[in-house]
């Protein structure tokens, strides 16, 4: 076990709003986690912090030791809550585009994958359904041998039958040591698939604990307390 | 049995239930292999670590055995499947109790209902046994 990610005092602030409230969190590798809250608690602020695509306002965060920057990208999958790829590639050149641009994409897997799907190497993004063009994002996102995925809202917007895909995914490609940090509101979807919770609320934790003791604890799933705590 | 989880119980304990039905009823007969965590995980829809410990609890049961290298299997040790067999029946008998003692049954009355349901139901199978 060691620590993966890793915040101090982590604070952000966009103008007078403060995003997130100096929040201390250690995660650990070999561990798949829920960041759950409702919209606007700071999940998406978080993770782009790790990412570096945001500087945090005050505190800080590490990815395996280190600040975020150039040498965490290599140990850091990431798939954004928003489309992210230029949408007239089509699914060979995104298998080229990550070919380059990490060194641990396993392209034979992702292929593999994609064939499994049935979804033609000359179709472009363009021409996917949105369900579709989640499998594929999370197919090239996890068919890295990454040390950490942050998974922002993976499964959000698409039918039941392409969430239990994106779980089951998720579940067979991970590695064992690595730490998989998954974002999102629909709690009751993956709850069977997290080791640890965190609730987000106005930019604060409340909560973080194994899922398996807050069902034994509470005598509720993780969704229903979920719901206690956010109640509006 | 399928791999269906209610709220507020733990999801292992609730694997092992569904393990040992698995083991009961034959799904997975004395000696044959278990699934790899991973591959029960993916089935299961459920985090490879809450397998694990499912798994281990097994073991610590005795009911599936380790090997080394090449995984898991299921004992062969009938007389320790027959135990578990007999608890979880009464376990279902103490349930079936506990339910209708709730809906204000008397015990005269359960023995009087299961033997109606006997009547009812199951004669040919009572027939055989008998």
């Amino acid at each position: 076990m060691s620590v993966l990610f890793e915040c101090r005092d982590l604070a952000k602030s966009y103008g007078k709003v403060q995003a997130l409230k100096g929040i201390n969190l250690q995660l650990e590798s070999g561990r798949i986690v829920g960041l759950l809250g409702p919209n606007g608690s700071g999940k998406t602020t978080l993770i782009k912090l790790a990412n570096r695509l945001l500087q945090p306002s005050s505190g800080s965060i590490r990815i395996a030791g280190e600040e975020p920057g150039i040498l965490t990208k290599e140990k850091c999958a990431y798939l954004p809550d928003k489309d992210f790829l230029p949408d007239w590639m089509k699914t060979s050149d995104l298998l080229n585009f990550y070919g380059d641009f990490y060194g641990d994409f396993d392209r034979p897997r992702a292929q593999a994958m994609l064939a499994n799907l049935d979804i033609p190497e000359k179709m472009s993004l363009k021409k996917m359904s949105k369900g579709t063009k989640e499998k594929v994002q999370l197919i090239l996102t996890m068919s890295r041998d990454a040390q950490v995925y942050l998974l922002d809202e993976p499964i959000a917007g698409v039918d039941p039958a392409a969430r239990d895909y994106i779980l089951r995914t998720i579940i067979n490609n991970y590695r064992e040591d690595a730490l998989v940090i998954i974002s999102t509101h629909l709690i009751a979807d993956v709850e069977s698939v997290l080791d640890e919770a965190v609730f987000l609320k106005q930019g604060e934790i409340v909560l973080h604990q194994s899922t398996d003791e807050l069902r034994e604890q509470t005598g509720k799933s993780v969704d229903e307390y979920f719901r206690e705590v956010f109640r509006c | 049995m399928k791999w269906e989880f209610k709220n507020g119980v733990p999801i292992y304990q609730q694997i092992i239930e569904i393990l040992h039905m698995r083991v009961v009823n034959g799904t997975y007969p004395p000696g044959s292999r278990i699934p790899a965590v991973r591959e029960l995980a993916v089935e299961a829809g459920v985090n490879p670590n809450t397998m694990q410990r499912a798994l281990a609890q097994m073991e610590q049961e005795g009911l599936f055995i380790s090997w080394r290298t090449s995984g898991r299997t299921v004992t062969e040790d009938v007389g320790k499947i027959e135990e578990l067999r007999e608890k979880m029946g009464s376990h279902f008998v103490e349930e079936l109790f506990t339910g209708l003692r709730e809906l204000g049954f008397s015990d005269v009355q359960i023995m009087k209902t299961v033997k109606d349901h006997i009547e009812q139901q199951g004669v040919e199978s009572l027939q055989e046994e008998l």
